[in-house]
């Protein structure tokens, strides 16, 4: 691939499955500029007058296409922030995957915000892949904030999955939602922090419109000493129904807060919450040792499924 | 090929200590289907856990093939060739059924051949080889899967911890069938915990513990007979109007 070096090229295999040029619309940032991009005849990606992020327009009834708009940086003490808006217009069947990998082997931090904004059109299916992923051994810190802001018009639905699986030291994540009549949002968040790192999370979702819903699952791994703060806040200001659950396994030092939140401003507003913490159970670990696995064979084992 | 030579175990009371077993020695022959009945709480399954390492004898030593292995961690031991399928079967969020055949088995099966395993407990494999092993399935569909693991893994010597108990009396006759395919096509010993006489039927050996202690022993023509219509040998049907 032009204008992308061999780290840079693993970042993207990391987070995006790249291994070649993806099919289909794209746009590579590779610190702090553009590497390359390719539109087709229904998604245009045109860069910001001010040259602060992309905007990506999907025309209306775009079928089965996908836009891939990774972020690479592996330039130790690069900090930026980006913001992309993505207009996707009604009837459109997409998926979206975005992502962040940063290699810091230096000495300074190097950080990646990137500011996302979906306005899903009418009746439209967008699935969001997210993935951030961190390597190098330098003693600069890996870090990323990434702010997600969602509009969904009439019986859209949006399916978002954001993974956050190893090497970010810090992590300041917010997601808020506005759901119309039938829109329908779905949140799949798997994180895992290790070391000393440091991860929040806030998913708010309001549901304003009749028949609208959300379910927002949370998985998440807590090891050595990191800690981590999840927040799922739903508003039901319509009938509708939210579903919230979040679920994390610690371990060793770490520390987990499960904030969840849920508002009924209307009678008809059917909302649930769930959220639990707890070690791996011995009894697991023990079922898989009689299958021959060490201990930590087993613990691996575990924590891999719980978060696939 | 396993042999318990005197052993105890004690578990820690309120007054000293409370023996759970009590100096058992016991012998399971190369390629013997041996059945441990018994009362509840006589100690049977502390028993199947000792033979698996998940307990350690307070006295005693356990011999699997002549090599002595009470020490030996639970991970060695099935390594040896010892499997274990629990009376409660753990339940793991996000492992499919796949994964942990696939676990047990030490290779990367493809689906098909791990749906072998499924048919074989009498699971329709297409419709659970992607669950997952986690609350949606119900204790039977649990028991199976778990029993399919010990399958896959065609270990030297198979410990069922009370493969019956949380089954409905429906499944339960289709999975006494599992046993008795075991029982003919054996390829290693089998030692169930039970109290079906189905299950003892097939036996070659019987053990009766109760109070920690074994009180009888030997082949089944022999013991069947003496504990025939006691707790201890109970039809299925019998059992479980009893249980309603």
């Amino acid at each position: 691939m032009q204008g992308i070096d061999d780290i840079q090229l693993r970042l993207l295999e990391e987070i995006a499955g790249l291994h070649e040029v993806p099919e289909g619309a794209f746009n590579i940032r590779a610190n702090g500029q553009l590497a390359s991009r390719q539109n087709t005849a229904h998604i245009e990606i045109v860069s910001k007058e001010d040259g602060s992020g992309i905007d990506i327009h999907i025309k209306p009834h775009t079928k089965k296409e996908s836009v891939h708009i990774p972020v690479v940086l592996s330039k130790s003490g690069l900090k930026e922030t980006v913001y992309n808006d993505f207009y996707i217009g009604e009837d459109c069947d997409v998926v979206i995957v975005a992502g962040c990998g940063i290699d810091n082997c230096g000495t300074a931090d190097t950080q990646h915000d990137g500011i996302h904004r979906f306005f899903v059109g009418k009746g439209s299916k967008v699935k969001y892949v997210e993935k951030h992923y961190g390597s190098g051994n330098g003693k600069g810190e890996r870090i990323m904030n990434p702010t997600t802001e969602v509009h969904l018009d009439e019986d859209s639905y949006m399916e978002m999955e954001m993974v956050q699986i190893k090497g970010v030291d810090s992590t300041q994540r917010s997601t808020v939602v506005d759901a119309a009549a039938g829109a329908k949002l779905v949140i799949q968040e798997r994180l895992l922090t290790h070391g000393t790192q440091h991860a929040t999370s806030e998913i708010i979702a309001n549901l304003n419109g009749e028949g609208s819903s959300a379910n927002i699952l949370s998985r998440s791994v807590a090891k050595e000493n990191s800690n981590q703060i999840f927040l799922a806040k739903i508003f039901g200001n319509a009938p509708c129904a939210g579903h919230t659950e979040c679920d994390a396994i610690i371990m060793d030092n770490a520390k987990v807060s499960s904030i969840p939140e849920i508002t009924a401003n209307d009678p008809d507003a059917a909302l649930i919450h769930e959220a639990a913490i707890g070690k791996i159970a011995g009894e697991q670990i023990i079922k898989l040792m009689t299958l021959g696995l060490t201990e930590e064979e087993a613990e691996n084992q575990i924590v891999n499924g719980f978060l696939k | 090929m396993l042999t318990l030579k005197n052993i105890s175990f004690d578990v820690p009371a309120d007054k000293g200590e409370i023996g759970i077993i009590r100096d058992i020695s016991l012998e399971v022959g190369d390629d013997q289907f041996v059945v441990i009945t018994g009362p509840n709480g006589g100690g049977k399954s502390t028993l199947a856990r000792l033979i698996a390492g998940v307990e350690k004898p307070t006295s005693g030593r356990i011999y699997f093939d002549g090599e002595d292995i009470t020490e030996k961690s639970i991970t060695d031991r099935a390594n040896m060739g010892i499997s274990y399928a629990f009376q409660q079967p753990v339940r793991f969020k996000g492992v499919q059924v796949l994964d942990l055949i696939r676990l047990a088995a030490k290779k990367r099966l493809s689906a098909a051949d791990a749906c072998q395993y499924l048919s074989e407990v009498g699971l329709c494999a297409k419709d659970y080889i992607n669950r997952e092993v986690n609350a949606s399935l119900s204790g039977g569909e649990l028991k199976r899967i778990e029993i399919a693991t010990v399958l896959a893994r065609s270990s030297r010597l198979a410990v069922f911890d009370e493969p019956e108990a949380g089954i409905d009396l429906w499944s339960f006759q289709n999975l006494i069938q599992v046993f008795e395919r075991m029982r003919n096509q054996t390829h290693g010993s089998i030692v169930i915990i039970s109290h079906q006489e189905r299950i003892l039927n097939i036996a070659d050996k019987i053990i009766v513990i109760a109070d920690g202690r074994v009180t009888k022993s030997g082949p089944k023509e022999e013991i069947l007979p003496e504990i025939l219509g006691t707790a201890s040998a109970v039809d299925a049907c019998k059992f479980y109007q009893e249980d309603k």
